[in-house]
């Protein structure tokens, strides 16, 4: 119990309620002058973890920090960073090995506890008490988004759509081999005027006794669900594809009449696949690869081999050549799980030959690793993995360091947002045009 | 490019060229008191818009507010930047779109918009339509929607029922380990229990009690007929032991601005650290029991006038302000700092002359140094947190007889709102340099 004199240091976030891509900015004051402080960020997972990030600082003549401008000394991040206290968090120590911060419902906001201690302080948070906190809650959804669910036409996925009467334009969102259905990505770009598909396409289909992956004829149907939709203008539909999400985006594009995305944003991936084939091919060519698995020292998997290298033969990568929409390629330098920056100069040079590469834009961020998601989500290096079909776990190398990953994905997404407003809500389309 | 009326606008302009509006509203769940940003891209340059808002009160009514733009040169309007060429609101108001709703055509009379459920937030769709349109909003389809929340309770601000002693209120704690400085919090001669400026102020890092002391239930007996009633509530405050005991100050809005100034002039057993008056007056029955206030003015009650439209006027049952120091509280008894806001235009109480009169009291007993106030032109009675939208007049039901009337309370829509935005902050950094000291100030010997 503290002497009834003393006062309370004041903490100002703004703002308290945010969607996950915003900035906030987070001020300290009624400090005493020149005192070091901690920050420190917490959240308790979905899945009933506990993620932290801190950093340290010192006050200036006036009592005050101010995170914008401020120098964090050290900690989980160092330097000028306002939004660190997220995309630095980590999984406390004493927690479960490979763990991965996912919201899995998109309807609550994930809550961080933001507080400020005494001195500079690396552990043992829980144990003293914070001279202030406070609490920001960070949203997914933008109010008046809608979820709804989506079975029809044998699809499964989830419908995200903005408030408002529309048309809007659309994105069909993939993600990789990790499966499920994941939504924050698609409830997020619904916050931003977009209706998003989120699809489940990397569970295994049992029909008539045996097992197999989801033909093309699947995104086919749901790229329709898409069009079809009342509130859709199907002339402005986009895919927006992470890992093996941008095989298929890349293979449907080209080789499907039914799909004729309005760009693409690939993240992540590769165009190495059998020409026209489905996704079952692409695990084939991987299959037959496997023996180019490698391990780091903590024996986490390493897959990038096992696309590489890059073939020549044109029946086994997708003829980019052949692409006619514009496409926004993201690659990690330091991805350890798909060979992007590989695949990506190798497309660069199909369309250069093809003529068609004013369409490719390539952002290659150093020191990013394979899993760019939305901005100040968490870095791993590594996670947990289960192989999607075989239940297989493993702990999976995805790369990259922590400051680097973190500005990447928040250049990046800024980038595929202003794409997708210049592709979708902007462009004028000389083929539309001239069917009027 | 073809007459936006012409044809149904969105797709004609979507087929055309791929083209949408761009709507954004920034932030999407914000604080009552935080600015909104609110941008149009991707029109047409040039192009007539009407930037309309819609809220879905808790009473069931709706209230709506409406701009009139035009498009620059790229194709947006910035409501923050941009002039409103006419509407419910005109020339740059960020905040235009809140301050200035008003009830949709058709609805009840006298209404006033008030938040009394606190844990969820107030709704605002903001739509864009085509063309400059002042009414039949809800027939038209706009260009383009979002929707934003306006809270009044920051997360984890904790909400707690009090109910003790005999006193009926509310406590709102901050979010952290505290401790913190306290408020109680009294509303006017409405009566009931009020919560939202409570826990607006805990959202501030205040722990603030709303103080129930008129209850609208006649059949709830409380022993209100006394100072010790808000002694008690004071008390209650105080004593919790996540506040600072001796940094708690009051705050009243109308008659519960007098009660403020009755408390902090006589009661022997609460000290207030400073006190915030928003148009109230310090010519109340000195020294006695509330139920006196009410007896004195139905007193005086055929000095209420009733302007062109029959509205009941309650400015003169005051005046004029008494000589006599036997029917005012001496206001050099006052003995913390004290900040008085005042709107000029105010129709229900004398407040700007009370106010000239505390003055000149607190300058005779040497005290004056103690007082700031905050005046405010055009400005009405009902001084609200900032952007609630501003009502001259509205019903009222009147505590001792139930009847119901209109009360005029004064004040013109932008002045008034000006004055919400611009004395809320000046309250807040009021309470901040009283209650929240930096800790350098602190003087060493008391440590």
């Amino acid at each position: 119990m503290r002497a009834a004199l003393t006062a309370s240091p004041m903490l100002l976030l703004h703002p308290s309620r945010g969607l996950i891509d915003e900035k906030f900015s987070l001020i300290v004051q009624n400090l005493s002058r020149i005192q070091d402080i901690t920050l420190h960020a917490l959240i308790h997972s979905d899945d009933g973890d506990y993620w932290e990030a801190f950093g340290h600082y010192v006050s200036d003549a006036t009592g005050f920090v101010n995170v914008a401008n401020d120098s964090s000394l050290g900690g989980t991040y160092d330097g000028v960073e306002p939004m660190g206290l997220l995309w630095s968090m980590r999984p406390v120590p004493g927690s479960r090995i490979g763990l991965r911060l996912r919201k899995k419902e998109v309807h609550t906001p994930m809550v961080v506890h933001i507080s400020v201690y005494r001195g500079h302080m690396s552990q043992g948070f829980r144990e003293q008490v914070a001279l202030a906190s406070v609490v920001t809650e960070r949203w997914y959804m933008a109010p008046g988004v809608r979820r709804i669910d989506i079975t029809e036409g044998g699809v499964t996925g989830t419908l995200f759509l903005p408030p408002g009467p529309g048309p809007f334009p659309a994105l069909l969102d993939l993600w990789g081999g990790g499966g499920g259905l994941v939504e924050y990505r698609s409830a997020l770009l619904s916050s931003h005027g977009f209706v998003s598909l989120a699809l489940e396409y990397m569970t295994p289909r049992t029909s008539g006794g045996s097992t197999s992956h989801v033909g093309n004829e699947y995104f086919e149907a749901a790229f329709t669900v898409l069009k079809q939709h009342p509130q859709v203008c199907g002339d402005s539909i986009a895919i927006l594809g992470l890992s093996f999400g941008t095989s298929v985006a890349l293979g449907m594009a080209v080789y499907s009449t039914v799909i004729q995305p309005r760009c693409l944003v690939c993240v992540s991936g590769s165009h190495v696949q059998p020409v026209k084939g489905s996704l079952s091919d692409v695990f084939g060519e991987i299959n037959k690869n496997v023996r180019n698995t490698r391990y780091d020292e903590e024996n986490r998997v390493i897959w990038r081999d096992l696309l590489l290298p890059i073939p020549t033969d044109p029946t086994k990568k997708v003829d980019v050549g052949q692409l006619k929409c514009p496409v926004l390629m993201i690659v990690g330098e330091d991805d350890q799980n798909w060979p992007a920056t590989e695949s990506a100069e190798d497309m660069k040079e199909m369309m250069e030959k093809a003529g068609n590469s004013h369409l490719l834009t390539t952002l290659s961020y150093p020191g990013a690793g394979h899993l760019i998601e939305p901005p100040y989500s968490p870095h791993i290096r590594a996670s947990n993995f289960m192989v999607a079909g075989t239940k297989q776990k493993l702990v999976v190398l995805w790369g990259g360091e922590t400051a680097p990953h973190g500005h990447a994905q928040e250049d990046s997404w800024k980038k595929i947002l202003s794409f997708l407003e210049e592709h979708l809500y902007r462009s004028t389309d000389v083929t539309s045009q001239s069917n009027l | 490019l073809l007459a936006p009326e012409l044809c149904n606008y969105t797709e004609c302009l979507s087929t055309m060229v791929g083209t949408f509006p761009l709507l954004s509203v920034q932030p999407t769940r914000g604080l009552v008191d935080e600015k909104i940003q609110v941008v149009v891209r991707n029109l047409p340059p040039a192009l007539s818009v009407t930037l309309h808002s819609l809220h879905h009160s808790e009473d069931k009514d709706l209230w709506e507010a409406f701009g009139h733009y035009t498009s620059d040169g790229q194709g947006t309007v910035t409501v923050a930047k941009d002039a409103s060429l006419g509407g419910t609101y005109e020339g740059a108001e960020p905040m235009g779109l809140l301050w200035s709703m008003q009830p949709v055509p058709g609805s009840r009379t006298g209404l006033r918009l008030r938040k009394m459920d606190v844990l969820s937030p107030m709704v605002v769709h903001i739509s864009v339509y085509s063309g400059h349109m002042t009414e039949g909003f809800s027939k038209q389809s706009p260009l383009a929607t979002v929707v934003t929340e306006r809270w009044y309770m920051a997360p984890d601000v904790c909400r707690i029922d009090i109910r003790e002693h005999g006193v009926r209120g509310t406590l709102f704690l901050p979010p952290g380990p505290g401790p913190f400085p306290g408020v109680l919090d009294m509303w006017g001669g409405g009566g009931g229990l009020v919560e939202y400026r409570s826990c607006l102020l805990a959202s501030h890092g205040f722990v603030s009690m709303a103080l129930e002391y008129l209850p609208h239930d006649k059949n709830r007996t409380s022993d209100i007929e006394s100072k010790t009633y808000f002694e008690k509530a004071f008390r209650i405050v105080q004593e919790h032991p996540l506040v600072i005991k001796d940094r708690v100050a009051l705050f009243g809005l109308s008659l519960g601005a007098s009660v403020a100034l009755n408390l902090a002039a006589y009661s022997k057993d609460i000290s207030p650290k400073c006190c915030v008056c928003i148009s109230g007056s310090h010519v109340i029955p000195v020294n006695k029991a509330i139920g006196e206030v009410f007896r004195k003015m139905n007193k005086d009650g055929y000095k209420t006038r009733f302007d062109e439209e029959g509205r009941v006027v309650w400015r003169d049952i005051i005046l004029p302000i008494p000589t006599d120091l036997g029917e005012k509280v001496d206001m050099g008894r006052i003995k913390c700092p004290l900040m008085l806001v005042v709107g000029e235009d105010d129709q229900n109480w004398a407040t700007v002359e009370s106010a000239k009169d505390m003055t000149q009291m607190m300058r005779a007993a040497g005290n004056e140094h103690l007082l700031t106030i905050l005046q405010y032109p055009d400005a009405g009675h009902l001084i609200e947190p900032p952007y609630t939208p501003h009502f001259r007049a509205s019903n009222f039901i009147m505590q001792q007889t139930r009847q119901k009337v209109i009360m005029l309370w004064g004040g013109y829509t932008k002045p008034h709102a000006d004055a919400q935005e611009d004395c809320w902050e000046k309250i807040l950094s009021f309470l901040r340099q009283h209650l929240y000291p930096s800790p350098d100030s602190v003087p060493k010997a008391k440590l």
